[in-house]
């Protein structure tokens, strides 16, 4: 039988840890939707989504209910919705369509207002991304992503150039709200298929018709178990990570057979990020600092994160049966009140969380910027995120808010999960000759591996 | 899912395990194992617990016994057996 002191740690976790599952991410494919006319293709989204994702909601409740774990978010991502539209437009509609469902169903976030556009565009993706920052304006629960970049193909630089614009309109139309519209839209290089977390997720085309991804958490809880081998050498650091890591992912892929099971729905993956939340004692800054940096940003903060990200996953790979996703610690600046400390005091900056982006995932997360950042600026950053992710075969993304009409020191405040962020400043150095050439940086060499 | 973890933890005093086990018998929930120690000055006991016979569902059974424990001044929860087995076996 259980032991009682294996039932405390485990309420211990909740009670004074934070452990959570962060999201039941519903996958649901939206190709049979496709119609002549734009009316036709959203009642058929409307009535496939209710249809599937009816109970999600309920369901994730009665699971938390049982096992005494709380079910934070639950989404649901659907297919590409550039490609639905590429005969009828009319994207922003499917969008307000999306964000109805999100309503009725009672779910947090809808994800996969997105494109698919690493190699080329179509004219009709070219469209689509001119629509985002309305879509993102005039819906509340609808998430953007769009792939720029991938290892096998290399970067679109034109969708680059295009994606720094399509920021700057968002965060134009969102102004009266720290321009919150740019916390709902990444660009990603190799966006990934079954990714459960918001902004990014989508379902992609290769997926089943209904998939159930599951998300874990539980920076807090690292941190306690790290504060029981202070000053212990680091092999004991990531062997601690490990068997916590462990524990946490078998919370996840419990949940998913469960949630699958009643939902009728095919189980997905498990993602095994580290996913903070700006409540003390749920950040992922602080278990660097725990692991021994003094404040987050300054070295050493680099080769922890590494150390970490790494024995997330060894530790929860042999928990789950599929891992997926984006399965790393995750560094949202406005969502982790140790990011949000040291960006504040200036210790962590751009540079910084640019090198952190190369050995986690998932990018440049959630960092407010000041208003006048040009798009050139802002596409090349996109640039370099994708050249990171693209050499080194892994996902990268970019969340920046250009919060208008604030500049560096002001501080940008969305609220609930997404926080607040103080502004930090960019090197405004001009990379415009760069981003005119447009064009496609070729994919690396090692994309050649057939 | 009929397997549930019923953890009582709060001050030691009369008549807690009669009275925990008292109201699992009227809601037809048989115990299948029992372990108890004093834990830091604190009385914690868990309790194996059969649910397929239950004249109720999880949730209110789990009301049941909150209730209860408010009523005797202790902290009692009742989980799935299956969220410890998870995160404690392999």
């Amino acid at each position: 039988m259980i032991q009682i002191n294996e039932v405390i740690e485990t309420n211990k976790m909740v009670s004074a840890e934070h452990l959570d599952v962060r999201t039941v991410t519903m996958g649901i494919s939206l190709l049979d939707c496709i119609a002549d006319d734009v009316d036709t293709l959203c009642e058929r989204i409307h009535d496939k989504i209710i249809s599937k994702a009816k109970n999600l909601v309920p369901v994730c409740e009665q699971i938390a209910a049982e096992i005494g774990i709380p079910i934070v978010n639950k989404r649901i991502s659907v297919t590409p919705v550039s490609l639905l539209t590429a005969r009828t437009g009319g994207a922003v509609k499917v969008a307000e369509t999306l964000d109805r469902c999100a309503d009725e169903i009672g779910v947090d976030f809808v994800g996969g207002y997105s494109a698919l556009v690493q190699k080329g565009m179509t004219e009709y993706e070219r469209e689509f991304l001119l629509t985002i920052p309305e879509a993102l304006t005039k819906t509340r629960k609808v998430c953007s992503s769009v792939n720029v970049g991938s290892t096998k193909a290399g970067i679109n630089m034109d969708a680059v150039a295009l994606m720094g614009k399509v920021i700057k309109k968002t965060a134009e139309m969102t102004a009266e709200s720290d321009s919150i519209g740019c916390a709902k839209l990444v660009v990603f290089a190799n966006a990934v298929d079954d990714n459960p977390f918001m902004a990014g997720a989508f379902h992609g085309v290769g997926e089943a018709d209904c998939v159930i991804n599951v998300g874990v958490s539980g920076p807090g809880v690292v941190e306690t178990a790290l504060k029981q081998v202070k000053g212990a050498d680091l092999t004991v650091v990531a062997e601690t990570v490990k068997k916590i890591a462990y524990k946490i992912t078998r919370v996840g892929q419990l949940v998913a057979q469960e949630a699958s099971r009643r939902l009728n729905a095919n189980f997905g993956i498990i993602d095994l990020s580290l996913a903070p939340t700006p409540v003390k004692g749920d950040s992922v800054a602080r278990i660097l600092e725990e692991i021994g940096v003094d404040t987050v940003g300054g070295y050493g903060t680099t080769a922890c994160l590494a150390l970490l990200n790494d024995a997330v996953k060894k530790g929860g790979i042999m928990a789950s049966s599929h891992v997926g996703g984006l399965s790393g610690a995750f560094i949202p600046v406005s969502e982790d009140i140790g990011m949000i400390e040291s960006a504040a005091k200036g210790i962590l900056k751009l540079e910084k969380l640019e090198a952190m982006t190369a050995i986690c995932s998932v990018g440049l997360d959630m960092i407010a910027i000041p208003g006048d950042t040009t798009s050139d600026v802002i596409s090349a950053m996109i640039a370099d995120e994708c050249a990171i992710g693209v050499i080194n075969n892994k996902t990268t993304a970019v969340r920046v808010i250009p919060v208008c009409g604030k500049k560096e020191g002001d501080v940008a405040r969305f609220g609930g999960l997404l926080g607040e962020a103080p502004i930090i400043p960019v090197n405004n150095t001009s990379p415009a000759r760069f981003i005119a050439r447009g064009g496609r940086i070729p994919a690396p060499v090692w994309a050649n591996k057939n | 899912m009929k397997k549930a973890i019923v953890s009582v933890i709060g001050t030691d005093k009369k008549g807690i395990i009669a009275r925990v086990s008292g109201l699992l018998y009227e809601l037809g929930i048989n115990v299948e194992d029992i372990s108890q120690t004093i834990m830091q000055q604190y009385f914690t006991m868990i309790m194996l617990v059969d649910l397929s016979e239950s004249k109720k569902d999880f949730c209110a059974v789990c009301e049941e016994l909150e209730t209860l424990g408010k009523e005797i001044g202790v902290d009692i929860r009742m989980q799935s057996e299956q969220i410890f087995t998870a995160m404690h076996r392999i």
